[in-house]
């Protein structure tokens, strides 16, 4: 579409410090566009949690963004090992995160429920050895 | 006059033009254009960080004179408890307050007194679940403006009570009303402020119609004859009245500590403060009830009209409150309803929005990327924009041109000079 505005990031797997950069940087530009505050909410949270995912369990990966005036499309691609049971990993309290980033604070098993929260729509397709690409959509409120 | 009123100034003389005050400034507020700096009206919010760092002393924050007392039949000082840090050997603030009563005032009001109240408001307002979590304190109006143009959702998470200064100055007229029979506009409440942004929220403040307090003079303004006068006193009057933790809001953790609880946090230092208000954006900070922000390091004895560096005055405040009773202000009736915002606190879209329409927006948004891929991300400051994505913005907003970054410019004479050698 021509009216979106695309943009990319590179989510790196090596510096768990740097997750969130990629979720800052589009709540920045979103808030330049005069974009709903509750949307813009809704997008950094949702994203973030995203980001931590893919850093906790698939080495990085990438994220593509797609603004449009009335929604916010997000996918997130990554190339680690998949996830076995989509249905188990959506409930609340369940984690596969090991115990350095739980000692962070992170691996409460609220990743992907929140973010399915916090955005209007959320499809996972994922491959066991292969990858999962998530793909999200936030709308704006009208 | 401009619809922003400011205590931070350019001194145009002293301006040498450098990317100094360019660099720190937290909201992008100021430009260097045609050899000296200018400060977008719209998104300073007078922390003064630009004050703290030029070395040219070309930033100046106004602020009363003493002068001015002259034109009230009878004036009170209400000192910021920061005050109190910047004198050597100081056994007990009745020193500092009867001094300020040498200086010319007819009575003083500590803030810290005010501040105590506060604190209790705050204390039962927790209490009774009556505000949205985390509160965030409205002491600094320089974090509480910064709030008001960049976090649109934590507006209403800014506790609506008024900072201890306005209530200082509202008690404190009242009184002297009460006192001397005379009309309200005959008596002059003057702040002694550690800080620009003080200044600027008497002038134009956030969450009032009018402010209470007639003036604000600076700490470093006021200081020389202060201390004289403090050096020559024949008598030390019983003046304060103030606890420990009234007092213990000169320092960063003071108002924090007052919630005599252990689910709050106090950050300070703009870059800090920003860092706190991004990740409770983001509802990434949980379990925490009150947030105390305060733009300077240290709080508010590190506020750049002070005089003392901000660790000693620190160590000094800590001193002074080692015997003092725990508080000795408290709520009468009728008290925390007077302290309420009189105007909610609302996002101000317009600062950093790039177009009301949207689709203008976006478009302007989809240029600002190409223009930026295109430049060379070296964020000098060269250009007069404290980054090349600031730039980038200026130029989509007309407000600059893309030869103002000296590599283009630079690559652009070279293909001229290449084009002319090519025909000749």
């Amino acid at each position: 579409m021509s009216n979106a505005i695309h943009l990319h990031y590179e989510v790196s797997g090596e510096d768990f410090t740097r997750a969130g950069e990629a979720s800052g940087a589009v709540k920045k530009r979103l808030k330049s566009l005069g974009y709903d505050p509750d949307a813009i909410r809704r997008v950094a949270i949702a994203m973030y949690e995203a980001e931590i995912n893919m850093v906790i369990h698939a080495d990085g990966g990438y994220c593509d963004v797609d603004i449009y005036p009335d929604r916010v499309e997000i996918l997130l691609a990554d190339h680690g090992p998949g996830i076995p049971d989509v249905e188990k990993a959506m409930q609340e309290g369940y984690s596969t995160a090991p115990d350095n980033v739980r000692s962070l604070g992170f691996g409460a098993g609220m990743g992907l429920p929140n973010i399915k929260k916090y955005s209007d729509d959320m499809r996972i397709e994922t491959t066991i050895g292969v990858g999962t690409n998530l793909y999200l959509t936030v709308k704006v409120n009208t | 006059m401009s619809k922003y009123f400011h205590s931070v100034q350019l001194d145009a003389d002293r301006c040498c033009g450098c990317t100094n005050c360019l660099k720190r400034c937290p909201t992008e507020a100021i430009r260097v254009h045609d050899g000296k700096a200018k400060i977008l009206s719209e998104r300073c919010i007078d922390c003064g960080e630009c004050i703290r760092i030029c070395p040219h002393h070309a930033k100046k924050a106004n602020s009363s004179t003493l002068e001015e007392i002259k034109g009230f039949a009878y004036t009170v000082a209400i000192p910021a408890p920061a005050l109190f840090g910047q004198f050597n050997h100081l056994d007990s603030i009745d020193i500092v307050l009867t001094g300020l009563k040498q200086l010319g005032f007819d009575d003083v009001f500590e803030v810290s007194r005010a501040a105590e109240l506060v604190s209790e408001a705050t204390r039962s307002l927790i209490k009774d679940n009556k505000l949205k979590k985390p509160i965030i304190s409205s002491a600094c109006p320089a974090v509480v403006r910064l709030i008001k143009i960049r976090f649109p959702e934590l507006c209403d998470n800014v506790m609506p009570l008024m900072a201890p200064i306005e209530v200082a100055a509202r008690i404190a007229k009242r009184e002297a009303v009460e006192k001397t029979g005379l009309d309200k506009a005959q008596i002059g409440v003057f702040f002694i402020t550690p800080c620009p942004a003080k200044v600027t929220e008497i002038h134009s403040p956030n969450y009032t119609a009018k402010s209470e307090a007639d003036g604000a003079i600076a700490v470093s303004k006021i200081y020389p004859e202060l201390a004289h006068a403090m050096d020559h006193l024949k008598e030390i009057e019983p003046l304060g009245h103030s606890g420990l933790m009234g007092i213990g809001w000169a320092t960063s953790g003071g108002e924090a500590a007052a919630m005599l609880g252990d689910r709050y946090l106090a950050a300070d230092g703009i870059e800090n403060v920003i860092r706190v208000l991004e990740e409770l954006e983001d509802e990434h900070i949980r379990g925490v009830d009150f947030i105390e922000l305060n733009a300077c390091s240290g709080g508010c004895v590190g506020g750049v009209l002070n005089v003392e560096n901000p660790y000693v005055a620190q160590a000094r405040i800590q001193k002074l409150r080692r015997f003092l009773p725990v508080s000795l202000n408290h709520l009468e009736d009728g008290d925390l309803e007077r302290m309420f915002w009189e105007n909610e606190l609302t996002y101000d879209a317009d600062i950093f929005r790039l177009d009301k329409d949207i689709s203008k927006a976006m478009q302007m948004m989809s240029d600002m990327e190409d223009i930026y891929n295109d430049l060379p991300h070296l964020d000098c400051g060269s250009c007069g924009a404290p980054t090349c994505r600031a730039l980038a913005e200026d130029i989509v907003r007309g407000k600059a041109k893309e030869t103002d970054c000296i590599f283009k410019l630079r690559a652009k004479i070279q293909n001229v000079y290449d084009q002319l050698k090519n025909t000749i």
